[in-house]
């Protein structure tokens, strides 16, 4: 059988690459607020990426993971996540963090090498940025579980990249998720690499949304470029958790622009064609492109937003930039509420030490 | 006969073991056209292919597990866990079948893998990429645990763990991976595993240490020679099984000892040698035996873990204590 007959999901896709419409249009996209909403914040988000990269070029900044590409993905689930619901968040998430009303400060601050990134009281009861691929999984059927327990009314939603499909944690959420009819929805980042190893090498299986269906849940593909064809599969999806009928595994096809992180060099295991094949898919020319179309949008609109993002931008650097390190007892105050008598005595060596000057600045 | 790197002696180790043992193969993620996110695998996908050098799917449990399935058949398989930090999925792995894979079949199957990953702090990574957990591992019987601390000693004692007949969790302290230089070739000598080396000799203080750590120690070993305090070295290697007779016989000479470790302070592997020296040689210690370690807290994100990662003149007051100790 060829491999194409056993895709058993439809991929959902209402803009192509030219951001010429391709499918009847669902009647939110004529008030053009949301459309908006979703452009201008991954606008933000793709200017932030570029910043970052450069503070992290000038050594401001430790390793940087890019978004470059995968704008839409995060914007859409975010901004349609209402305040109650819990974000089980991965790395390349920040459009979607920042749609989500958490300052480019923490991100930086996070991605700058200080814990307090993830400490504001911006982030709510969301989790914070899960470095261990795929655990974050189980964490957000956790969350899910809770919420049905106690009644509550809020959904998790939780995001990961293609490669995290491969791991038990991912499986055994899915499969959680399914028999317990949790409220909670797999977002599913398919950028076609988890570093130099390609979707192909993966997994087999011709979708990683139908690693759901083993689970029992609905699972769906989506064109992740394509904000309009996010926005119905997703309020699909948070429609079903938030009227208790289960979870949904939503994999979302795009593209990683940018290298893996700062760290990396994506030449030596990717071709310039494919990626440049890519890029006349991006999700931000696309948006833009519809939106001149429709209307909804000019060049004058679109410099006063440059001009309105980079200086939104500009102050949340400096707002990073202008943090001063931590007290050194912050490095003892946060593992247990009461603490051990052991770690007392530690925290004073260590404060000590830090007052010495010696080689602990 | 050009100096190298300890990623480059790493490098040249599994060059050297595949082309004189057809059985040794590679799997983890990135290894191949990547080379490895350190580049310890470069070139040798291209040299060896597919078939030797694999690239998996991201899961690191089944890494461990395939490597346990491909050692009982006879393969020699060398694991790459791309940081330390990710080995926890392999745990059970390693706990409940490789380390007993021999006992439990009495011999008739066993487990010559070797399982290798980057591990400790000071190269301003991302968090979950800077922890120093070989304790854990150095818990479980039936497992080697060996750290080299140069490219020479990671040549030869990475050949040596791939030739050994039983599970090998081989870490590299990604610190010191580009920190120095020496020259390693086909002639390079292997090295016994479960041994100690003594890097200097020296009459008044036993410093132990292994791994990124033994830099800090070597430089507050010369520090203290200027102050005429002669300073005894010993790179321990193999932290499991531990060879404490040269740690003892050294002791024994100097009556004095400190231990340097970057890992957490408690149940670490400082805390065995501690013991050990307590039960087996309390009448030649003139001081008790002093720790310079990290604190029992996690490893901090980078802007402070400066604070956090013992300097050498922690360790040099650490030594001076022992030595005004009355
Ligand atoms: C358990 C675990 N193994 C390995 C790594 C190292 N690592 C970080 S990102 C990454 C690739 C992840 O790929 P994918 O899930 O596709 O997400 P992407 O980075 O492509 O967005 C790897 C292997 C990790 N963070 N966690």
């Amino acid at each position: 059988m060829e491999q194409k007959e056993l895709n058993p999901i439809p991929i959902y896709q209402y803009l192509d690459a030219e951001g010429e419409v391709i499918e009847r249009l669902p009647d939110w996209t004529q008030k053009k607020e949301i459309l908006l909403g979703y452009y201008r914040n991954m606008v933000l988000g793709r200017q932030a990426d570029a910043k970052a990269i450069a503070l992290q070029r000038t050594g401001k900044l430790g390793t940087y993971p890019s978004c470059l590409g995968q704008e839409a993905i995060s914007t859409v689930f975010c901004s349609m996540m209402q305040k109650d619901d819990v974000l089980i968040p991965y790395y390349r998430d920040h459009p979607g963090l920042m749609a989500r009303g958490i300052p480019l400060s923490d991100i930086l601050l996070y991605w700058g090498g200080d814990e307090r990134g993830s400490a504001s009281e911006h982030w709510g009861k969301d989790f914070p940025n899960c470095v261990p691929i795929a655990t974050q999984a189980c964490h957000a059927a956790g969350v899910a579980a809770a919420l049905k327990i106690r009644h509550e009314s809020g959904i998790a939603v939780c995001a990961l990249g293609d490669g995290a499909t491969s791991k038990g944690d991912f499986l055994e959420a899915l499969n959680l998720a399914g028999t317990w009819q949790l409220p909670v929805v797999f977002v599913i980042n398919n950028n076609q690499w988890a570093i130099s190893v390609p979707r192909t090498i993966q997994s087999g299986a011709p979708t990683l949304a139908q690693k759901g269906i083993s689970a029992g849940l609905p699972s769906y593909q989506v064109d992740g470029n394509d904000v309009i064809a996010l926005h119905e599969v997703l309020s699909e999806a948070m429609g079903r958790a938030r009227s208790g009928k289960g979870a949904t595994v939503i994999e979302a096809i795009s593209y990683r622009l940018g290298d893996h992180t700062t760290a990396d060099d994506a030449s030596r295991y990717r071709s310039s064609d494919e990626l440049q094949q890519a890029w006349s898919k991006e999700p931000i020319k696309r948006l833009r492109t519809f939106l001149h179309h429709r209307g909804y949008w000019d060049e004058q609109q679109e410099q006063a937003l440059i001009k309105d993002v980079s200086q939104q931008i500009e102050q949340e650097v400096q707002t990073y930039l202008n943090t001063p390190l931590p007290p050194v007892k912050d490095l003892f105050d946060y593992h247990y509420a009461n603490m051990p008598s052991a770690l007392k005595q530690q925290k004073q060596e260590a404060e000590l030490r830090a007052a010495g000057g010696q080689n602990h600045e | 006969m050009s100096k190298i790197t300890m990623v480059e002696a790493v490098n040249l180790a599994l060059d050297h073991a595949m082309e004189t043992d057809p059985d040794v193969v590679m799997l983890g993620e990135d290894i191949g056209v990547n080379g490895g996110v350190f580049r310890a695998t470069q070139g040798l996908r291209d040299k060896y292919g597919f078939k030797r050098v694999m690239d998996t799917p991201l899961a690191e449990t089944l890494i461990a597990g395939i490597s346990i399935g491909m050692a009982a058949q006879g393969l020699k398989p060398v694991a790459e866990i791309q940081f330390m930090g990710f080995i926890f999925p392999t745990m059970e792995q390693l706990i409940c079948h490789a380390a007993r894979m021999r006992n439990r079949t009495r011999g008739r199957l066993s487990c010559p893998m070797v399982l290798r990953a980057p591990f400790g702090g000071g190269i301003h990574a991302p968090e979950h990429h800077s922890e120093s957990t070989e304790a854990l591992l150095a818990h479980i019987p039936g497992l080697r645990v060996v750290i080299p601390s140069s490219p020479v000693r990671a040549y030869g004692l990475l050949r040596s763990a791939i030739n050994e007949p039983d599970p090998v969790i081989f870490l590299e302290p990604k610190r010191i991976y580009r920190a120095s230089k020496q020259e390693v070739h086909h002639k390079t000598p292997l090295l016994p595993l479960d041994k100690c080396f003594t890097l200097k000799q020296g009459q008044d203080v036993t410093l132990v240490s292994w791994g990124a750590s033994v830099k800090e120690t070597m430089e507050a070993a010369s520090t203290l020679e200027q102050h005429g305090v002669s300073a005894e070295v010993i790179d321990v290697a193999t932290i499991k099984p531990l060879d404490m007779e040269t740690i003892l016989t050294s002791v024994q000479k100097t009556g004095r000892c400190v231990i340097v470790h970057e890992a957490c302070k408690s149940f670490g592997a400082g805390a065995e040698i501690a013991a050990s020296l307590a039960e087996q040689a309390l009448t030649v210690l003139k001081a008790p035996v002093e720790r310079v370690t990290g604190f029992d807290t996690i490893m901090p994100y980078y802007r402070m873990e400066d604070h956090y990662l013992p300097s050498p003149d922690d360790i040099m007051k650490a030594a001076l204590k022992t030595l005004s100790f009355h």
